[in-house]
This record gives C-alpha cells, structure tokens and sequence, in this order.
C-alpha cells in the first residue's frame, strides 16, 4: 500500500467540479484507493463520499492506494490536485 | 384492532383495503419513513431502474451542456452522473430498503438529506452552495420515482383506501372514483386542498392524523368515518357490521337524493334559489355537475399556483380556465383571481415574513402591486369567456379604489386581446367578495360598481370578530352565527338588491344545513358549497316555506349573541 499526505490549496476546496476528475481518475485504476480527512475515510471512487468530506482549502488529506497499479494511481490522483490548484 | 383519530375533512363511509403512498412533498419531515409496499424486491428494483434512467438523462444533458457551454460547466452535470453511478451510495440506499422496508422514495429521502446536512455543515460558503446540486439531483431521482408510483397508483384495479403523509395536486386531480374510495393523510386540515377536492368529489377523507408510518400497512383493511375524523385498522367483525349497516343506510339516503340532481331548488311556496359548487382544479368541475351543481360559484385559481417552481403562464391558465367552463356547459362558472397571502405562500413569489399575515399584503393587494401577474390572469380568464359564462370575483376588497384599479387593468387586458384579434366575452361580468366589514358596511357605494357579489364567510367573520381563524386558543371567538356577522349579511343583501345586483354566498356557513332557512331568509341569491353537499341542500330547500324563513331572519337579527341565534335555529 502507497500514501500520501497533501494539503487542498485551492480556495474552494475539493468542490464538485474537482471532486469529479478526481473520482473519474480514480475510477480508472484497479487498485482500491481512499481518500481520508481527519480520520475520516471515503472510497475515493465514490463521488458521493468524496464530496460528503467537504475538504476545504488549507485541509490535510490522506490518499492511500493499494493494488496492482498502486503507484500509477496515486501519482495520477496528486497530478490531478496539482492541475486543479494551477486552474484556480 | 385500532382507532386513528385525525381531522374530519370529508363526510363518508368507506370499508377498504389501504395502499400506502410514499411520501411526495422533498424532505420536510424526515422521521416520516412511510412503510414500504410489503415487497422490498420490487422497491429495490424500482429503485435500480430509477437510478439508470436518471443516469441517462444525465448524460444526454452532459452531451448538450459541453455542446452549448463548453467542458467546464458541463463538469457540473458530470459530477451528478458520477453521484447517479455511486455503487456504494445507491448500496446504502438499497440497505434502508432491505433492513428498514421503506420505500425507494423514503430511502432517497434519507440518504440525500445526510449528504445535505454534511454540507450545510460546514463553513465553506462554497461547499455549502453545492448542496443545489445535490438537491437538484435528489429531485430529479424523486421525480422518477414518483412518476412509477403514478403508474402504479393508476394501473390498481380495486378500489383502495390511500394513505399518504400528504396527497400532491398532480395526482389527486383527475383522480378516479371508483378506485380510490376515501383517502388518509398524515398532514393537512379541513381547508388544504385534497381536503376540498374531497368534498367536492363526496370522497370520505381523514387528514391531519399524525405519524401513520407505523400504524397503518397497505393491505391492511380500514374503516374510514370521514364525517366523525375516524379511521379503524383491522377492525373487528361487531365494527364491520355496524358500519356496514352505515353504509347501507347512506347507500339509501344517496339514492333518495339522486331525485334531485336535475331538479331546480325551490322551496315549497316556490321561491327559487341557486346553489353552486366551489372548487380548486378545473377537473373537479365535472364531479361538481354531476353532483347537481348549478354553475360554479367559486372557482379557487390559486391551486393553479401552488406546489410549484415558478407561476404558471398565461396558456396554462387559460387551458384550466376553459376546461372547467366547457365542463359546465353554459352554466355560470366564477374564477376568484388569485388569493394568496394569509396563510397561503407561494415560496417563488418571494413574500415577506409579515406580524399579521392576515392583515397584510395579500389577495388583491399583491395583485394590484404586480400588475404584471394579475395582467396575465386577467387575459387568461378574458379568454376563456369566450367559451361559456364567465364571471371575474376579486377577492378581499376593501376600497372602492381597488376596484376601480382592477377595472382599469381590465379594460387594459381587453385592448390587447382586441388588438391581437383575440376572442373574449364583452359582457364578462365582474364581481367581489365581500369578506372584510369595510366592503360590506359599504355596499350601497360598491354595489353600484360591480355586477354581482360574493359573501366569503369565512374571512368576514374571521375580520368582523377580530380573530384568527388559525389560531385555536381563540377559536370560540371564530363565531360564524354571531349577530353582527349575520346583520352585515343582511345589510349586504338589502343594499346590492337596491343596486340591483345578486348577491351569493360562498363561505362554508354556506354547507351547513342549520344555516339555510336563515340565509333563504335574508334574501342570498346563490349559495355556492362542497358540491357534496348540494342535492341534501336541495332537498331540504323543498321542504321550507320562505315567508317563515324571513320571520326566523327577523328575529335572529335581534338576537344578542351567538347562543342566541342557534337556539332559534334548532
């Protein structure tokens, strides 16, 4: 299993529209992935519980993969939070 | 066995099996989880396809949104098609069904509320704003389901007892009699609106009976005693017979009356008085002749406006206008203009939070101050003149100005059709209700304004008593027998008579079979009514002799107080 801690810079947060390349990237790999907030954990292919942690901007996330393309996964998911920050 | 007690909205017997409803109205009471129809399976599919069908429309409208306003704004709906694809939301939903039996409507219910309440948790002003997305799709997924319990709800072949948290316009309008006997609803009070629609309809219904989740199953058998606010599960074989006895004995008493469906009303020394039916949606016009209405004295349009989004446009108007005309065939048909306010709100219209709503912008007032609204009515009900006897009545006057104002917009209305080649009935007559003591202590004035007037009794008495009629720990005050109510009756008669208008009656005092002689009497022309009532009305009429009536009218007019009056009614 791979992890990774990052913080959500953008200023609305992880709100619907990022929420949503998040989960269709997510979708993507085999791999079982979670997204977790504050000890909270949510399947990080399910939209309703990644927008059910209504991460804010300045919160700490936990990604967590694990599966056969576990790395893939996980470096996919942070360039997706990379992108959404730049967007903003 | 066990006894329900709710509000008595519709006199009646029924002996039936009940089919439970889901709940209609989004998320206002969240305990009320209705129990499921006894088949979780059938739920759960239900609830499977509801899912995939929303899921397409989503991605038809992705399809047209990226075409009309490019990716990123279509990411919105690519977000809700990826909530309608959620394996493990539409688990917890199917979870509910299964572990709890609710309906696949509750379950919805549920899960979308959790997921609201998360976000109006947080601080996150932003966060806070997407819950419209969920909710947008939480309403589109209740929709769906709604439109299949439609389908199930028309598709029953027996007659069933509904039992529902509350019953939506949209499905009790059109209903059919012979499949739905009486009708339970958790919600409601004698004048919301299925309540009316099932007086109109003579349709035995109980509302306002509290948490029925829990009490009643569909299947079940229940006796409902619309007239004692009564309703009985499983019910034992002694209370079957006596109220199938009931039954017989209404059965005959019904079949007594039917003599006087197409009979005029007329007492017995032949003097002759008209008696109308008030109704809510122009379906019920249709019920309301066969019932032996002579015309409709009050056509209420502001269920036109209700449980809606946005108002309703001219063409909509007009449609319903015209269906209820066309229903009666000739016969008068009376369109209230809108008559919101009080204690009705159209959410969409955006109305202040007032102290005394009742006292306040409402009615003719709201209309008068959005001419744009009341303009479009005004033609709608202009146009659909042209299709039978039209009469326009303006609600809640009070000054003469008023009136003179709503004439204006009028003859404005009537221009414009004019213009645009637009048929209308140039001798569409105009009247007002009379329904606060300033209208009527200045009927010898008004009177000669208008064409006709209208006595809503229920507000007058409520504006002549100074009390709310909605408020329980005064409601002995609410006196609809009290002298100065029943006086500024009479003086409102004697003073349109002098003007030579008629004057109709259409509040709830009119239905009451204690009141006619008093009202044949003081000289009331029309008297409009739950058409239900109409052919016993009629029948009683026969029976009175009018010169006696005008004695009983004197000498209550000199009574002190209510107590009073009734003891010389019995």
């Amino acid at each position: 299993m791979v992890e990774k801690r990052t913080a959500i810079r953008n200023a609305n947060g992880l709100h619907m529209r990022p929420a949503t390349e998040f989960v269709d990237c997510a979708s993507t790999f085999a791999s079982k992935i979670s997204l977790a907030k504050n000890g909270l954990e949510v399947d990080a292919k399910s939209m309703v519980g990644v927008i059910s942690l209504a991460v804010a901007c300045g919160e700490e996330i936990v990604i967590a993969a694990e599966g056969p393309d576990e790395e893939e996964a996980l470096a996919a998911l942070e360039r997706v939070l990379e992108e959404m920050r730049e967007e903003e | 066995m066990n006894a329900i007690r709710g509000i008595a909205a519709a006199e009646g017997i029924a002996i039936g099996t009940a089919l439970v409803l889901p709940r209609f109205s989004w998320g206002d009471d969240p305990r009320t989880h209705v129990k499921a129809v006894e088949t979780p399976e059938r739920e759960v599919s239900k609830l499977l396809q509801t899912f995939e069908e929303v899921q397409q429309e989503l991605e038809a409208l992705y399809a047209q949104a990226q075409a009309k306003l490019g990716e990123e704004s279509a990411k919105i709906v690519k977000g809700q098609i990826l909530m309608a694809k959620d394996r493990s939301w539409i688990e917890g939903m199917t979870r509910l069904i299964e572990e709890q039996g609710v309906s696949a409507v509750s379950a919805v219910q549920t899960k979308v509320d959790e997921l609201l309440r998360l976000f109006e948790a947080t601080d996150n002003a932003y966060m806070r704003e997407r819950a419209s997305d969920v909710r947008d799709l939480g309403s589109r997924l209740l929709l769906r389901l709604q439109g299949g319990v439609r389908e199930e709800v028309e598709g029953i072949s027996g007659p069933v007892i509904w039992v529902a948290n509350d019953l939506p316009p949209s499905l009790t309008v059109g209903i059919d009699s012979t499949k739905v006997m009486a009708w339970v609803t958790e919600t409601g009070g004698r004048t919301s609106h299925s309540s009316i629609l099932a007086r109109t309809l003579g349709v035995p219904a109980v509302v306002g009976a509290g948490d029925l989740g829990e009490q009643i199953r569909t299947g079940q058998t229940l006796i409902v005693d619309g007239g004692a606010g009564l309703v009985y599960t499983d019910p034992d074989s002694e209370l079957l017979d006596e109220y199938e006895e009931k039954l017989l004995a209404l059965a005959a008493k019904d079949n007594q009356l039917a003599r006087w469906k197409d009979e005029p009303t007329v007492t017995a020394d032949g003097k002759r008085i008209v008696l109308q039916a008030n109704i809510g949606h122009a379906e019920e016009a249709e019920a309301a002749l066969k019932q032996g209405a002579e015309g409709i004295g009050l056509f209420r349009s502001e269920f036109l406006f209700m449980h809606r989004n946005d108002l309703p446009s001219e063409e909509e108007q007009f449609a319903a206008y015209k269906k209820a005309v066309e229903a009666m065939v000739g016969k008068p048909v009376t369109i209230r203009t809108l008559d919101i306010g009080g204690d009705k709100e159209l959410p969409y219209l955006q109305m202040p939070r007032e102290l005394n709503p009742f006292l306040g912008y409402r009615a003719i007032r709201l209309c008068l101050d959005r001419p744009h609204l009341f303009l479009t009515q005004l033609r709608a009900i202009l146009r659909a003149s042209n299709y039978g006897q039209v009469r326009l009545m303006l609600p809640m006057i009070c000054a003469a100005e008023e009136i003179r104002q709503t004439h204006r917009l009028i003859e404005q209305a009537r221009t414009e059709l004019t213009q645009e080649g637009i048929p209308y009935d140039s001798q569409m007559k105009v009247g007002i209700m009379v329904e606060t003591p300033a209208a009527a202590l200045l009927m010898d004035q008004l009177g000669a304004m208008v064409d006709f007037v209208s006595i809503g009794t229920n507000d007058l008495v409520q504006y002549t008593m100074a009390c709310d009629r909605m408020n329980e720990s005064i409601s002995y005050l609410y006196q609809p027998y009290h002298p100065s109510v029943l006086r500024q009756i009479h003086y409102i008669v004697e003073q349109a008579h002098r003007n030579g208008i008629t004057v109709s009656l259409c509040g709830e005092l009119g239905s009451e079979a204690s009141a006619f002689p008093l009202l044949i009497g003081m000289g009331v022309d029309y008297i409009s009514m739950s058409a239900s009532s109409i052919l016993a009305i009629r029948e009683t009429a026969a029976s009175l002799d009018s010169g006696k009536c005008e004695r009983l009218a004197a000498s209550v007019l000199q009574c002190a107080d209510q107590e009073e009056v009734l003891s010389l009614l019995k």
